[in-house]
């Protein structure tokens, strides 16, 4: 299995490198990829620095190139395409029909992957990239229980990526409209879900308040920790219960399934979190090194180490992590 | 702005009723759709599009419903689930794929990979078509008839209008609570702390939807089992004569479990030029759950209130 960890700027990716990433990807600086955050990604300098540096150590670069272009923006996403290509990039992770369309017959010998936004489920879905664009990897969203992805994983054409680690999407990928519902932009559109200038942060006195847009994510008593109000991530009321309706501030954490991962077939473990910082990327990589290389010697007495466990625990939202769908009773 | 009289122009756009998402009992799909029958709608989707726990209807029943909205006049529309999940939702997704005598609305990739290159196919409004290449690929493998994607708007519509390929038609979502998220977790069973495998099929205790508030009691999404929709109902009565423009073909009302007739002859109405704009927008208010919002069509959040079906409600709360 390959360990594929985020850069979302040079520094990331070098700490990616230095502590056992197999491969990294990051994104340019705009809305084509689905982390567009203020002050992350590469500008053609840096990529060129951050691919120079992966490929002298013998680690690939994957480009994110994973959004929704409209009509009015699908110059940049060609751009994109087109750069990406010409900087010797590794592998396109693209999600839309169009820009695959576009990236398999302006570059028919550049590798594809399908983006976890592409929002495919299951092999036919799959196929349908593969037989039109010719794919060679696939990133399963984060919705399939364990049994789910040994069957997508057996009737796929093309290897799968599963995510290991990292912030939690609830929903799945591609298809979440929620934030644009509240602020006009989603990861589809825009490249992020409750992005940050729809934020504000109010102390009142009944205690320290959320918003996005002005709809009330969260509300913190005194002496809690608050967290970012990504819009799922919030307290709500149902049914005359206030309580996280949809998800808790959680991360995935899939290290104890790490040896059915494996029996599976599945191809590589994708770890989150390009918008986190150089320390994060070091941290979880270092540990997902570890334990992947412990996994592959010995698979039947493979248990993660306490300590490994207490590492990712602290870089995790809400400081707690859970097995998501892959685990059912979590569904 | 260019206001002209629907009857004005020949284009007239047909109306749709959309599948419905939530978990009604047989009977009252039956008599649901019996009353779908007699209705102005000219296309009725049908089939099971968020749960595939839910089975009060049996493959054979919406067939045969199937049969009696055809031989009323309607065109019907077989709709596939939108969140493949188990082998087994593949296996009845592909058997709608393969049936030959319905056409088939794919909402999701797995479905339009069945049907692509042997037969036409419709895609509804989680099927990612957001630019013109897109609308072209999917075109030549098939597609007959694309709904636009909700978060998108009339601009973008335009845009893609340009480029439209031969032979295909546009369908928008004009009125409804839009269907925004899906998920592997089913929030109306974590809402009754029941496991989603024993659920105990509580959808059926909410005929449309599970409201969720903000702590401030603001009515802001409704949980539908693994589906999340907004609490506002989309309205985009007030622009008919721009459909009329744009050449929209077809404009999809999604069902609710009271007025939904009433919606339809609302839309049906106004464009046979039969009530003003101001006529229908106001009859509708009474037909709405918990507020409306047309913020996607015109390029804003998709809860606000832009153009006429404007409520007056006042959302905006002061951030300082």
């Amino acid at each position: 299995m390959q360990l594929v960890c985020p850069a979302g700027n040079l520094p990331s990716l070098k700490a990616a490198v230095e502590n056992g990433a197999n491969a990294v990807y990051m994104g340019f600086r705009d809305d084509t990829n689905a982390r567009h955050f203020a002050g992350l990604n590469f500008d053609d300098r840096r990529a060129q620095q951050g691919i120079r540096y992966a490929h002298d150590r013998g680690v690939k670069v994957f480009a994110a190139i994973n959004t929704y272009p409209q009509p009015s923006g699908w110059s940049r996403w060609q751009n994109s395409v087109d750069h990406a290509a010409d900087l010797g990039i590794d592998a396109l992770i693209l999600a839309d029909i169009g820009v695959m369309d576009y990236a398999c017959s302006r570059w028919p010998d550049l590798r594809l992957h399908l983006s976890v936004q592409g929002s495919a489920t299951s092999a036919e879905a799959i196929r349908y990239y593969h037989d039109n664009f010719g794919i060679q990897r696939v990133v399963l969203p984060r919705v399939l229980s364990l049994k789910q992805v040994r069957q997508v994983a057996q009737g796929s054409p093309v290897p799968v990526e599963v995510f290991g680690f990292g912030s939690l999407c609830v929903m799945v990928e591609g298809r979440c409209l929620l934030s644009s519902y509240v602020t006009g932009r989603s990861p589809n559109t825009f490249g992020a879900c409750s992005p940050a200038d729809s934020v504000c942060w109010n102390e009142t006195p009944s205690g320290l308040e959320t918003r996005l847009n002005n709809v009330l994510i969260e509300r913190y008593a005194q002496g809690q920790t608050a967290g970012y109000p990504t819009l799922c991530k919030g307290r709500f009321n149902v049914g005359g219960h206030t309580y996280y309706a949809i998800e808790e501030p959680t991360s995935l954490n899939t290290l104890d399934l790490l040896p059915e991962l494996q029996s599976v077939g599945v191809a590589a473990i994708k770890i989150e979190g390009r918008q986190r910082s150089p320390a994060y990327v070091a941290q979880v990589t270092k540990v997902w090194r570890a334990a992947i290389d412990r996994c592959r010697q010995s698979p039947d007495g493979f248990k993660p180490e306490s300590s490994w466990m207490k590492e990712l625990e602290k870089v995790s939202e809400g400081s707690q992590t859970t097995l998501g769908a892959y685990h059912r009773p979590w569904q | 702005m260019n206001r002209k009289n629907p009857q004005s122009n020949t284009f007239r756009p047909r109306l749709s009723l959309g599948p419905i998402l939530y978990y009604w009992p047989a009977d009252v799909v039956f008599r649901f759709y019996e009353c779908i029958a007699q209705s102005q709608v000219d296309i009725v989707y049908l089939g099971e599009t968020v749960c595939s726990k839910r089975r009060a209807l049996k493959p054979d029943a919406w067939l045969q419903l199937a049969e009696m909205l055809v031989q009323a006049g309607k065109q019907v529309v077989l709709s596939t689930m939108t969140l493949l999940e188990a082998s087994s939702e593949v296996s009845a997704m592909r058997k709608i794929c393969s049936n030959d005598q319905y056409l088939v609305e794919a909402n999701d990739m797995a479905a339009v990979q069945m049907m692509s290159g042997k037969r036409h196919f419709v895609t509804g409004p989680a099927v990612n078509i957001y630019n013109s290449r897109t609308l072209s690929v999917l075109a030549a493998s098939g597609l007959k008839r694309w709904t636009l994607p909700v978060e998108l708007s009339n601009q973008t519509l335009v845009s893609l209008h340009q480029d439209r390929p031969d032979g295909v038609e546009t369908e928008v979502f004009v009125f409804g609570r839009l269907p925004l998220a899906y998920s592997a977790r089913c929030f109306t069973a974590r809402a009754h702390n029941l496991p989603k495998d024993d659920c105990q099929f509580r959808c059926l205790d909410y005929p449309d939807g599970l409201m969720l508030r903000t702590r401030e009691d603001e009515s802001f999404l409704v949980l539908n089992g693994i589906q999340t929709q907004s609490a506002r109902t989309q309205n985009l009565i007030g622009e008919i004569d721009t459909f009329i423009d744009f050449q929209v073909d077809v404009l999809r009302i999604s069902p609710q479990s009271k007025f939904t007739e009433q919606v339809i002859d609302t839309f049906h109405a106004r464009i046979t030029g039969d009530i003003t704009s101001d006529d229908a927008a106001n009859r509708l208010k009474k037909y709405t759950l918990s507020g409306e919002c047309d913020g996607y069509w015109h390029g804003q959040p998709g809860m606000e209130v832009v153009g006429s079906c404007a409520t007056g409600k006042d959302n905006a709360r002061d951030c300082a």
